[in-house]
Formats: C-alpha cells, sequence, structure tokens
C-alpha cells in the first residue's frame, strides 16, 4: 500500500472511531452480555442465589415453555397477516396514486401522518375506535382485528411511499413498447410494472416483517397482550418475563432466541437491499 | 375512475382515525359516548386543560425534547464523521464497518434489554436523561450514518478534489467544503432520527421509573383514570404528541421521503 493510502485509512479510522465505539458499547458488547447472561440463573429478586452458570438449562426451559411457543406463533402469525396484507394495499394504493394525483403536497402528508407519529397513539387510537357496546378486545380472537387494522394503518403509508418511488423509476417507453405490441393494462402490469417494481416490493417485503416481527408498542398499548396471554407477542413476554418477573437469566435467554431469528430475517436484508450500497464499494 | 375510487378510499382511511380522535379530544366529556359523530356538536377544551393542569402532561413533553434532541445532536454529529469517511475515503474494511451498522440498525430492541438495563442500573443511570441517551444510540446511530452515507455520495466530488489539492486535510475539506454542501440532508437525517426517538416507547418504557424522567410515549400508554379510560385526556395527548412530527412531516415532507426511500429503489 502506497504511503498516501496508509494516512488516508489512518484517517478514515479515525473518523469512524467515535461513531463506531458508541455503537459497540451501547449494541454489540450488550448483545454478547445478554448471551452470557443466558447461560446463567440471575434473578434480580432472589439475590441470595448468585449468577451460577446453568449451561443450557434456561434455554433447554425455553423450549418446554408453551407460553413462549404461544408467544412466538401469535408474531409470526401477526407478521405473516399484516405483512401480506400492507403489501398487497399498499400495492394497490400506489398504484391508484401514481400518476393520478401527483404524490406531493397533501396526499404525501397525510400518507406521512400514520407514519410519523408514535405507535403507541396509533394504537391508542384503534383501541379508541373499537371502545364500544361490543367489547372487541375480550375476545382472544376478535381482539386480533384492532392489532391488525393499527399496523395497516400504520405502517401501509410506509409502503406506498417505497412503492411509489420505485414505480416513478419505471422508464415510460417500456408502456409505449409494450402498448405498440398490443398488451392490455394487464399484461402492462404483470410483464412491465411487476418486474420492474420487484427490488422495491422486496424492501417493503423484508423491512416490513423485520418491523413486524418485533412488534411490542402496539400490542402493549392495544390489548396489553391480553385477554389473558391471547395476544401477548414474544417481545412483550421477554419483557416482562425481564422487567417484571425480574428473571435476567431465562428473560435473556428468550432475547437471544428473537435475536437469533430476526437475525436470520436481518441477514437476507443485508443481502438484497445492502448489496446495492455495498455494491459500489468492490 | 376506480383508480380514483380506490385512492380515495385510502385517503380516507388514512384520514379518518386522525380526524375522529381531534374532535373527541375537543368534546365535552358528558357527551363523548352518546355515539358516533362525523361533525362536532358543542367543542370544548377541558380534555386539554386538564392533561396540562391535572397531569402535568409538560413533564413528559420537556423530557422527549431533551432525550430526543440529545441523541439526535450526538448521532448527526459523530455520524458525519463517520459517514463521511465511508462516503469518500478509501480504507479496507470499509463493507464490514456498513455492514454492522446495517445489520445493528436490525437488532430487536428487546435483546438488548437486559444487559442495557443491568448496565444503566450499576452506573446508577437507570430514570435519568443519559439513561434514554445511551441506548437510544443504538438504534439512531446506524439510521443516522446510513442516512448520511447515502446524502454524501450524492454530492458532486469535484469541489472536494480541489480542496484536497489544495492541501486541506479531510477534516477541513468535511467541515468547509462537505457539511455546508450537506446541510439539507443533515437537516433531513436530523429530523428523521428526532422522530424516532420521540417515538421510542420500549427502552423509555424499562429504563424510567416515575413520572418524572418518563416520555410522551411512556406517559401517554400509562394514563390511568379513576373509574374508567380517561379517552378526552389519552386522545387529547395523543394529538399533542403528534403535532410536533406533523408539522416536521409538513414543512420536510420532500426531504424525508426521499431519505426514507434512498437505497431502497435502486437496490
Amino acid at each position: 500500500m502506497p504511503r498516501s493510502d496508509a494516512t488516508e485509512a489512518r484517517r478514515a479510522w479515525l473518523l469512524i472511531a467515535p461513531a463506531a465505539l458508541s455503537v459497540v458499547v451501547v449494541a454489540l458488547l450488550p448483545l454478547a452480555w445478554a448471551v452470557r447472561e443466558s447461560f446463567h440463573l440471575h434473578d434480580l429478586r432472589a439475590p441470595w442465589l448468585g449468577q451460577p452458570f446453568v449451561g443450557l438449562a434456561n434455554y433447554a426451559e425455553a423450549v418446554g415453555d408453551a407460553r413462549l411457543w404461544q408467544a412466538l406463533a401469535h408474531t409470526a402469525g401477526f407478521a405473516a397477516v399484516s405483512v401480506a396484507l400492507e403489501i398487497a394495499l399498499g400495492l394497490l394504493l400506489a398504484l391508484a396514486l401514481h400518476r393520478v394525483f401527483s404524490a406531493r403536497g397533501p396526499v404525501r402528508t397525510l400518507a406521512l401522518i400514520p407514519w410519523a407519529l408514535p405507535t403507541v397513539v396509533a394504537a391508542l387510537l384503534w383501541r379508541f375506535l373499537f371502545d364500544g357496546p361490543t367489547d372487541w378486545l375480550a375476545d382472544p380472537l376478535r381482539a386480533w382485528i384492532p392489532i391488525v387494522l393499527a399496523d395497516l394503518w400504520k405502517t401501509t403509508p410506509f409502503v406506498v411511499l417505497l412503492l411509489l418511488a420505485g414505480l416513478q423509476t419505471i422508464d415510460e417507453s417500456l408502456y409505449e413498447a409494450a402498448r405498440i405490441d398490443g398488451a392490455t393494462e394487464w399484461q402492462q402490469f404483470r410483464h412491465v410494472t411487476l418486474p420492474m417494481l420487484r427490488p422495491a416490493l422486496l424492501v417493503a417485503l423484508i423491512f416490513r416483517t423485520l418491523d413486524a416481527f418485533r412488534v411490542f408498542d402496539l400490542i402493549y398499548a392495544l390489548t396489553g397482550g391480553g385477554p389473558g396471554t391471547a395476544t401477548e407477542p414474544v417481545s412483550l413476554y421477554a419483557f416482562e418475563m425481564l422487567l417484571q418477573n425480574l428473571r435476567f437469566g431465562y428473560g435473556s435467554a428468550i432475547s437471544v432466541i428473537v435475536f437469533l431469528v430476526t437475525f436470520g430475517l436481518a441477514l437476507l436484508y443485508v443481502r438484497t437491499v445492502g448489496a446495492g450500497l455495498l455494491e459500489e464499494e468492490r | 375512475m376506480i383508480r380514483r375510487i380506490a385512492a380515495i378510499l385510502g385517503l380516507v382511511f388514512l384520514a379518518a382515525p386522525i380526524y375522529l380522535a381531534a374532535l373527541a379530544s375537543l368534546t365535552p366529556e358528558s357527551r363523548l359516548f352518546e355515539g358516533p359523530v362525523l361533525l362536532p356538536s358543542a367543542l370544548s377544551l377541558e380534555h386539554y386543560r386538564d392533561l396540562f393542569s391535572g397531569r402535568e402532561f409538560w413533564r413528559p413533553i420537556r423530557n422527549s425534547m431533551v432525550v430526543a434532541g440529545a441523541t439526535t445532536g450526538l448521532c448527526v454529529t459523530l455520524g458525519a464523521f463517520c459517514a463521511y469517511a465511508i462516503a469518500r475515503l478509501h480504507f479496507r474494511g470499509k463493507r464490514i464497518v456498513l455492514g454492522t451498522i446495517l445489520a445493528v440498525s436490525m437488532f430487536p430492541q428487546i435483546s438488548i434489554v437486559s444487559p442495557l438495563y443491568l448496565l444503566l442500573r450499576q452506573l446508577g443511570l437507570i430514570n435519568t436523561y443519559p439513561g434514554l441517551v445511551l441506548p437510544y444510540l443504538t438504534f439512531a446511530m446506524p439510521l443516522t450514518v446510513w442516512l448520511l452515507v447515502g446524502y454524501f455520495r450524492q454530492l458532486p466530488g469535484e469541489l472536494e478534489d480541489a480542496a484536497r489539492l489544495d492541501g486541506a486535510g479531510p477534516l477541513r475539506t468535511l467541515g468547509e467544503v462537505v457539511l455546508p454542501l450537506a446541510a439539507p440532508g443533515l437537516a433531513a437525517t436530523a429530523i428523521l432520527t428526532f422522530i424516532y426517538c420521540w417515538n421510542e416507547f420500549l427502552f423509555a418504557l424499562a429504563f424510567t421509573v416515575g413520572p418524572e424522567r418518563r416520555t410522551v410515549p411512556v406517559a401517554i400508554a400509562l394514563f390511568r383514570g379513576q373509574y374508567q379510560v380517561p379517552w378526552g385526556e389519552i386522545l387529547a395527548a395523543s394529538i399533542v404528541a403528534t403535532a410536533p412530527v406533523a408539522v416536521l412531516v409538513l414543512l420536510f415532507q420532500r426531504r424525508i421521503v426521499q431519505g426514507l426511500t434512498a437505497g431502497a429503489v435502486k437496490g
């Protein structure tokens, strides 16, 4: 490496250091610590037990924990249903808005406000809308309806904006060529719009799935996981295990499980989305 | 025609809950549950008055402003150096740095709550402002760096080359050439970061104890009435919590959308 390159690299690392160090200290080290915790018994309510190493005992408990499996199923089900609906609805709305209304001014503002307001607020708005003579939140199955609707309301705008941005990059001449070849509107959608929109759709899909899998605020404020534990997602269960039951060992094991699941999904994200930006570094 | 109807229905779906909530927040308590109304029959500010006098809602607003403001300032300052190096300088390991940052931004918050809680407890930072700013760096710093790298890359490189030929080091080039040019991008990044911090819930719930340090989302979620859900005040608080982000969105929507969709469409 020539000297000037070495100097530049040194300067680069100096510029990166503060931000990188803060991420290491507040995110990476804690993650390692959580893994360590998960191999120990650590009950803040029983400090006299100390923090003995217990190997995989916490994970063994997790495997046999019906409430955890139920919470994982709730989370996966919620993610699948809400993301599928969001993508479908988002695509429909984006196609409807594209070119008809220029996605500017009032439309864009209206779309951004549900996205920008606190999730807790969205949850409470929908809880209010469902507050009436029929007690939706008391029914284990029907309680999911306001949850999914609130999530749709809050996050579909994001999908619409992503897809609108994607639609704007499609070259108009592709449609002209398709029309000259006598393609119907459906064929144009099927063979021009959809393939060209694929990257944006993929980003929306993966980004939303990750987000839905982390669901916490929305359900905390809407149903609190109830009735009973009928709508409890895995983050809420882990949170309760940690900060209410103060079982840090077992709670950490659940947290690590959540991390591993999302990490798999995140890898997918880095591969698809990150590839574009990282590509330029080759 | 069908498109137009679908678009209008979609927009109504987006606007209706906010409209109904705003309306209910202005409806006197006695008429709140008379049934659904689309037009107000009587308006009053009683819920907003109760919110600030009875519930001291200025406290969570102050807390949220301090925490979100401090986190944003810290992240944009430190993040700008980091992002500039990634966007413009050549060095080995750049892909790893960028990949790690992206991966951290995907962390489920719950996966680091337990160690952060133990750490903050050890440091005596539970229920303090630094006790929230530090955890907020976990999601805010990656977001800031990621957005800024995108903005810096869009800037024309000629001016920087000229500065370098004149013998300016990276730090001077950054301060005197890049930052002024990137000001709009920095502003957009700061706004997005602020909105994410303003809305954060899980860490704020885990790392605060009493009402003195609770942030806006936590305070609203924990509102309790004496006999029933205090809907009037909850909705008034919701409108108050939405106001700052709505103003930011109104003022900077074009840049926010650019920031949100950057990198996503070219993927």
